[in-house]
């Protein structure tokens, strides 16, 4: 490799030099066109792709949770909305060590083991790049300090949510209802229904009541407009998912307050049927308006010594129809029904309602028992016997109402045999428009009563409200007349010869009290049935409250705290 | 002797301290310098912090050009070799610390110093053949995050929220720019943040999708003008020193654009290389100007 290179020779020199110059000339001359190959390949071949890429960075689709409608009453006032409120959420697949975050975050926010527990709950139903929520409704104060950290914790964000809030607590919340995070079943119902493109922006989903009912037009856009079952809860709790703690309470009450006993509640209907009854006895002439019989005190069935008493010891004496709802006489019921039979008594009270479901506008009702012999031998493999339709005759045999069904069929008979299905909702209003939809009212069916029969019967009902019916207390000095039917459901059956003595038996083991009404008398508005559980008399407990809606409806009259006296020899009984 | 060719000769006459300090800064650094994302470039020296190696950019090539001047009259193979030495020593360091992209663009400026002192083709050719059976050895020396960038080259998809998602931007702004481009300041990767290091060593995707291939072809044509003068210059320089300077200043120069511009367009791996004149960064252009004013010397010198 010695190269010898003459000391004199530099244009030979410079000439190999500039051989090498010219080459690497070359060498950059080919690789800026390699360059220029590359942009004209990305920018003019391959624009297109990469034109769609940018954008995609650019625009990324972000659902946007729908402002859920609110539920309004008919005088317009609210009884769910919603509210914007901060939430801490966690994103898992941007956190390395998500006990540490957590751990970490709880010195700065108050972190419940609660919310721990509610967190791990998410995360099993979750994907890993959703954003879940680790605290609700932070405090300024919280938001403020997180703010200030938040460097420290990539992939945990404070957001804006809208929270649902139900004003009346317990009260309606077995009206209402409540919402809480889709879960998986919903989820693959949604999917199913070809909906699941909605619920994108949102994470909720009506449970229960109204909320879940009409969820079709709560989610994103619409407005809903009495019921009650107490003792209720508390729905906001289950918004975000119950603690255990509470959801124990609730459940384990014994009170059952998540039961919706209007909806789901199955009771003896106990007197509160009589009208019924009388009415079958005139529409199957079994009974005319003079016909009277002369009451001992008890009834036997021809040929048998068991005595079914009525609840008045010695008798009312002479009763006929009319008197027979106004003083609720047993005996005069004892010996109709069985006059009636099973299959009349079970024919037109399927038409009146009971035992089906009213198909009120919310889920989870229940239809409740209207019993015929074909039950009995399909339940009990057991014939129907004689005595079973003499107790079905005062609403004390196998015959369970709910109360909704009660306050069906007290309006149907209010509006003289003419059925309405019963909904919750008066009109949905679309709030983008202020376009008002309302509910279409159109009879389900008509009874075809005559008319001088149910005149009969409804002027004993009204009876019953003034002085010497059953219900004369609760009806004084009201300044409409209204018709009224007390009755009492047995929980615990008595033996033969013994006496129910209210005190001495254990509140759980009292009788139920109800009471139904229509009012007012002539033009009826409103129809209602009370039950109140272990309330003992229909006419002590059921009917002052009764008393109070109908002053509140007719009058406007706002409800006083209500003092139930416990009266235990209880004058007025039915 | 006019200003530039004092110049030329005081460039010469530094050329030893110069490359001697750098290369003691550089042993320096390597055992009190001050570690920053896990590489130890930065040395305190009390009043501030220097990074030796942007030094050694202009002072290899400087002592390599001084180095065949002194030995010009008779160049033999052991010349070359030492030469090889003085330019292997500060690459090694700088490689160490590890900072594989001046690493390689300063072996690539003495490499051109070389080549234009006139090593033999065979020289090279074995080089190559050894460097090439070398590469599963060199692989094996390398840091993980300088294998990813290698890895990322060939396929950039397969990390793309990770490593390989600096190259993704560039390319998406590149490509997105069109031939006309996005217009001065409406280039959306870049202003919506999604390209990385966008002032620096990324701004050629930001150029380019807002410009587009003709405002790419109006920078090649700017950078191609300044190395044709540089070649120019060159051809023309009066000795042997400034000859190999000019040429290895002129092809360094080339060689940042061309890997900057690789790097962003997605065939060469991510080395942290600035657009020359373009890109942010004090130090950078300092040693870049510097070169011209070498450079410039050079022509004002010539015969």
């Amino acid at each position: 490799m010695k190269r010898h290179i003459e000391f004199k020779d530099t244009q030979r020199e410079i000439h190999y030099f500039r051989l090498r110059l010219a080459l690497s000339l070359g060498f950059v001359l080919l690789l800026l066109l390699i360059l220029l190959a590359r942009f004209v390949y990305l920018q003019v071949m391959q624009q297109s792709h990469y034109q769609t890429l940018a954008e995609n960075n650019r625009i990324s689709i972000v659902p946007i949770a729908p402002s859920r409608g609110l539920i309004l009453d008919r005088n317009g006032v609210i009884l769910a909305h919603n509210y914007s409120a901060y939430t801490l959420e966690i994103t898992l697949n941007k956190v390395a060590d998500l006990k540490a975050t957590i751990d970490e975050l709880a010195k700065l926010i108050d972190i419940q083991p609660g919310d721990r527990k509610r967190f791990k709950r998410l995360l099993a139903d979750n994907r890993k790049f959703e954003s879940l929520p680790i605290r609700n409704r932070l405090t300024d104060d919280e938001v403020a300090r997180f703010s200030a950290q938040r460097y420290r914790f990539p992939g945990v964000e404070i957001k804006a949510r809208l929270f649902r809030e139900y004003p009346y607590h317990e009260q309606i919340s077995h009206l209402v209802g409540y919402i809480g995070r889709i879960n998986e079943g919903e989820a693959a119902q949604l999917e199913e229904d070809e909906m699941a493109a909605n619920y994108r922006g949102s994470d909720y989903i009506g449970k229960t009541g109204i909320e879940r009912s009409y969820e079709g037009e709560l989610h994103g856009k619409t407005e809903v407009l009495a019921f009650v079952s107490k003792p209720g809860y508390d729905p906001n709790l289950f918004i975000d998912g119950i603690d255990e703690q509470s959801w124990n309470e609730l459940n384990n009450s014994p009170d059952v307050p998540l039961n919706n006993r209007a909806l789901r509640g199955q009771y003896s209907p106990g007197s509160t049927i009589k009208p019924f009854m009388a009415l079958a006895g005139l529409h199957y002439n079994k009974r005319a308006p003079s016909y009277t019989i002369s009451d001992p005190g008890y009834f036997s069935l021809p040929g048998s010594r068991h005595r079914y008493r009525d609840w008045k010891k010695e008798g009312h004496g002479s009763v006929d129809l009319f008197k027979s709802i106004v003083v609720s006489c047993d005996t005069y019921y004892y010996g109709l029904a069985t006059e009636l039979g099973i299959d009349n008594i079970y024919s037109l009270f399927s038409e009146f309602g009971f035992g089906k479901k009213t198909g009120i506008d919310m889920e989870g009702e229940v239809s409740g028992l209207m019993p015929s012999p074909e039950w009995k031998q399909k339940r009990y493999k057991q014939r129907w016997y004689a005595g079973d339709t003499v107790s079905v005759g005062i609403g004390q045999g196998y015959n369970l109402v709910t109360p909704l069904q009660l306050a069906y069929a007290t309006a149907t008979l209010a509006n003289d045999g003419v059925a309405y299905r019963p909904h919750l909702l008066k009109e949905v209003q679309i709030s983008r428009t202020n376009e008002k939809r309302t509910l279409a009212t159109t009879p389900e069916s008509n009874l075809n009563l005559n008319s001088e029969h149910l005149a009969l019967v409804k002027s004993a009902m009204v009876a019953v409200t003034q002085p010497g019916g059953t219900a004369a207390k609760a009806g004084a000095d009201a300044p409409y007349t209204f018709a009224g039917k007390t009755g009492t459901a047995q929980v615990i059956g008595i033996k033969q010869g013994e006496k129910y003595i209210e005190s001495k038996i254990q509140e759980r083991h009292r009788d139920h009290a109800w009471f139904m009404a229509f009012a007012p008398s002539d033009q009826p508005k409103i129809a209602l049935a009370v039950l109140v559980e272990n309330g003992g008399h229909g006419s002590s407990t059921a009917a002052p409250i009764a008393r109070k809606v109908l002053d509140y409806f007719l009058l406007g009259k706002m409800p006083q705290p209500l003092l139930i006296e416990d009266d235990a020899e209880g004058v007025e009984h039915d | 002797m006019d200003c530039g060719q004092h110049a030329a000769s005081l460039s010469y006459a530094a050329a030893v301290p110069v490359y001697l300090l750098g290369l003691v800064l550089l042993i320096a650094v390597a055992f009190f310098g001050e570690i920053t994302n896990g590489a130890r470039r930065w040395l305190n020296i009390g009043v501030t912090t220097i990074q030796p190696s942007e030094l050694m950019r202009i002072a290899v090539p400087l002592m390599m050009a001084w180095y065949f001047e002194k030995h010009e009259a008779i160049l033999t193979l052991k010349n070359y070799f030492i030469a090889t030495l003085l330019l292997l020593l500060p690459v090694a360091l700088i490689a160490r610390q590890p900072d594989l992209g001046t690493a390689i663009l300063i072996a690539a400026s003495g490499f051109y110093v070389l080549f234009l002192a006139g090593i033999s083709w065979r020289v090279i050719l074995t080089f190559l053949i050894i460097s090439m059976a070398s590469m599963p050895l060199a692989w094996s020396t390398l840091h993980d995050y300088q294998r990813h960038r290698i890895m990322m080259l060939l396929d950039p998809a397969q990390d793309a929220l990770g490593r390989g998602y600096h190259t993704i931007q560039a390319i998406i702004a590149v490509g997105s720019g069109g031939v006309v481009g996005k217009g001065y300041l409406s280039g959306t990767q870049s202003h919506l943040d999604f390209l990385p290091e966008r002032t620096t060593d990324f701004i050629f995707a930001v150029y380019s999708e807002e410009f587009g291939l003709l405002g790419n072809l109006v920078l090649l044509s700017l950078y191609l003008f300044v190395i044709m003068r540089g070649f120019v210059i060159t051809a023309h320089a009066s000795t042997y020193f400034t000859r190999l300077m000019a040429g290895s200043i002129t092809l360094t120069f080339f060689t940042y654009a061309f890997v900057n511009m690789g790097m962003v367009s997605g065939i060469l791996p991510v080395v942290g290389v600035p657009l020359p004149l373009i890109s942010y960064g004090g130090t950078s252009m300092v040693i870049l100007l510097l070169g011209f004013g070498i450079l410039m010397s050079i022509h004002t010198a010539r015969n």
